[in-house]
């Protein structure tokens, strides 16, 4: 019997897979497939203080081995969510981390002072790294002030465990995660999306609304990889890695780069299922390995 | 509702012309019951390009031998490889997926609109109805008479009438030049899918003669399913998922 469980500093997860914050909506569209507990976690879609209409139509382009977002936070504010939507996935037999997202600082704080209290949600991850909202998100996870600032603010109203998800759109993301770690964050999830942009030849025009948008899927997962790997290098709070991880070798080579657990987004869209395949393709390649225990596999990168 | 993640092998690839194929698949699992108007998310194999699964409405469905059939219309390279697939070749569907169409009650009259793949839900329903085969008025539009997909043998279920742009068949014009647009008082119910412009056409008719109407749309997806929250349509509730809250809509409900 293998042992997939990890800690991510009181966050305790049944096992280091979890499905990534706007790619499982609130965990029930996965529930119509198929038992959420065997994820290991569920980060909720983005909630914001206020609803948000998110951006117009066409929200998405296929590229190749991935694709180009632009859904800009679409919903219903964080009331909706704890008076409707909280009560109905509550008692899922998994871990609920909510997705927190703000266009200021204190935004930031009144989502957070909402939440905080909510005891079915295991932690919180702060996202300072969405590239499609005009106002906040991305803007505070490109500088080491903003991303230390709105950190800190958020640290003093929230006890739990904090996991700051972070921008591959800087120079240097290490800095970044020096940064918040420094804040008292708890965790770093890496990556968001790339800002990337796509044109049709023929009509001349882009192919989203906001004519640039995030690209995910395969095509980063190598970038991801890297910026685990120099980011788990750089700090001491443990790394939870995602970047178009589609498979269970995809992960454990994120684990071998230092992930302590692993979030799974785009793939998802492809196939709700294999968050599920890949907790077991796990599972067969420590038995492949004669490993016990997931917390062998972390940082095992031999050089 | 349940939705499932199938391998479906492939029975037949029949092209109706250049562009318009149907393909027949059959599932490795009893078939789960499908409304019509609901749809099937397939995944493209064999194409590097082509990442994301392509939606598709059900056209035909046959529990007994536990197949259904999609209209693929080629429009870029996803559909293209598609249609390039070869009978037992194994493919992946998502299903049953959205909500189809409200069902008309008990001696209702209705009018089924569609054009170009869109014929696909449209003949669906007109097939799975209830209704007496004369309350049934099946209007299918396409360019030219090459273009219409065989299907004499929905006269058993509909009265199928037929318009080209060209006049090669049927009423020559689109679907709302068809007689039966004069008269919409005598149907209870419209339903239609196709090109945007068709549908809205449609709709401005039964918005007119206030006549329930309902419509499919196809807006761009990832997943189907109501996560990526991409396929949007703004509507008099705000912007509702394509793929979960439709992609059947009641004309009442958008902004068009």
């Amino acid at each position: 019997m293998v042992n997939l469980s990890v800690n991510i500093k009181g966050l305790a997860l049944k096992n280091p897979v979890m499905t990534a914050s706007g790619c499982s909506g609130f965990g029930e569209e996965l529930a119509d497939f198929y038992d959420v507990s065997q994820v290991g976690g569920i980060l909720l879609k983005g909630i914001t203080l206020k609803n948000r209409d998110g951006n117009p139509y066409p929200r998405m382009a296929e590229t190749p081995s991935g694709m180009l977002n632009a859904v800009g936070l679409q919903n219903k504010g964080v009331d909706y969510f704890i008076n409707h939507i909280y009560p109905r996935i509550k008692d899922y037999d998994t871990s609920l981390i909510v997705n927190v997202n703000g266009s200021t600082v204190e935004e930031y704080v009144e989502v957070t002072e909402k939440i905080a209290g909510l005891d079915k949600i295991a932690a919180m991850e702060l996202n300072i790294s969405c590239p499609n909202v005009k106002e906040g998100g991305m803007a505070f996870g490109v500088s080491c002030p903003s991303a230390e600032y709105v950190t800190r603010e958020v640290r003093k109203v929230y006890p739990k465990t904090l996991i700051v998800k972070l921008s591959p759109n800087v120079t240097d993301v290490t800095e970044i995660a020096k940064a918040v770690e420094g804040q008292g964050a708890d965790s770093v999830s890496l990556v968001n999306t790339f800002l990337g942009m796509g044109i049709d030849a023929e009509s001349r025009k882009p192919l989203l609304s906001t004519i640039t948008g995030g690209l995910s899927g395969p095509a980063i997962k190598p970038i991801a990889l890297r910026m685990v790997w120099q980011v788990s290098s750089a700090v001491k709070i443990p790394v939870i890695g995602l970047g178009g991880i589609m498979n269970a070798t995809d992960a454990i080579e994120f684990f071998l780069a230092g992930a302590s657990a692993v979030q799974v987004g785009t793939a998802i869209f492809k196939d709700p299922f294999i968050p599920i395949h890949i907790v077991d393709g796990i599972r067969d390649y420590m038995k492949r390995h004669n490993l016990n225990d997931i917390t062998e596999l972390i940082g095992g990168l031999q050089m | 509702m349940k939705k499932v993640v199938d391998q479906f092998t492939v029975v037949s690839t029949i092209p109706y012309n250049s562009t318009n194929y149907c393909i027949t698949l059959k599932s490795h699992s009893p078939l789960e019951k499908i409304e019509a108007g609901q749809f099937t998310n397939v995944e493209i194999p064999g194409n590097k390009e082509v990442f994301l699964r392509r939606p598709f409405s059900v056209f035909e469905v046959d529990y007994k031998s536990n197949t259904l059939s999609i209209l693929v219309k080629i429009l870029g390279k996803g559909s293209k490889t598609l249609t390039e697939i070869r009978p037992g070749e194994i493919l992946s569907l998502i299903y049953p997926l959205g909500k189809g169409f409200t069902l008309p009650k008990n001696n209702e009259k209705i009018m089924a609109v569609g054009g170009g793949s869109g014929v696909a839900p449209v003949l669906h329903l007109a097939r799975n109805s209830g209704l007496p085969v004369d309350n049934v008025q099946v209007i299918l539009g396409a360019r030219s008479s090459g273009d219409h997909i065989p299907v004499d043998h929905y006269n058993q279920w509909a009265n199928c009438h037929y318009t080209t742009d060209d006049g090669s068949k049927g009423i020559h014009g689109v679907v709302t030049n068809h007689p039966l647009f004069n008269n919409l008082n005598e149907f209870d119910r419209i339903y239609a899918c196709g090109p945007l412009p068709m549908m809205k056409a449609v709709a401005a008719q039964a918005k007119k003669a206030n006549v329930t109407c309902e419509v499919s749309l196809e807006n761009l997806m990832a997943c189907g399913f109501g996560v990526c929250l991409c396929c949007i349509e703004p509507t008099t509730k705000g912007n509702l998922c394509v793929c979960t809250e439709g992609p059947v809509f009641n004309i009442n409900d958008l902004k068009w």
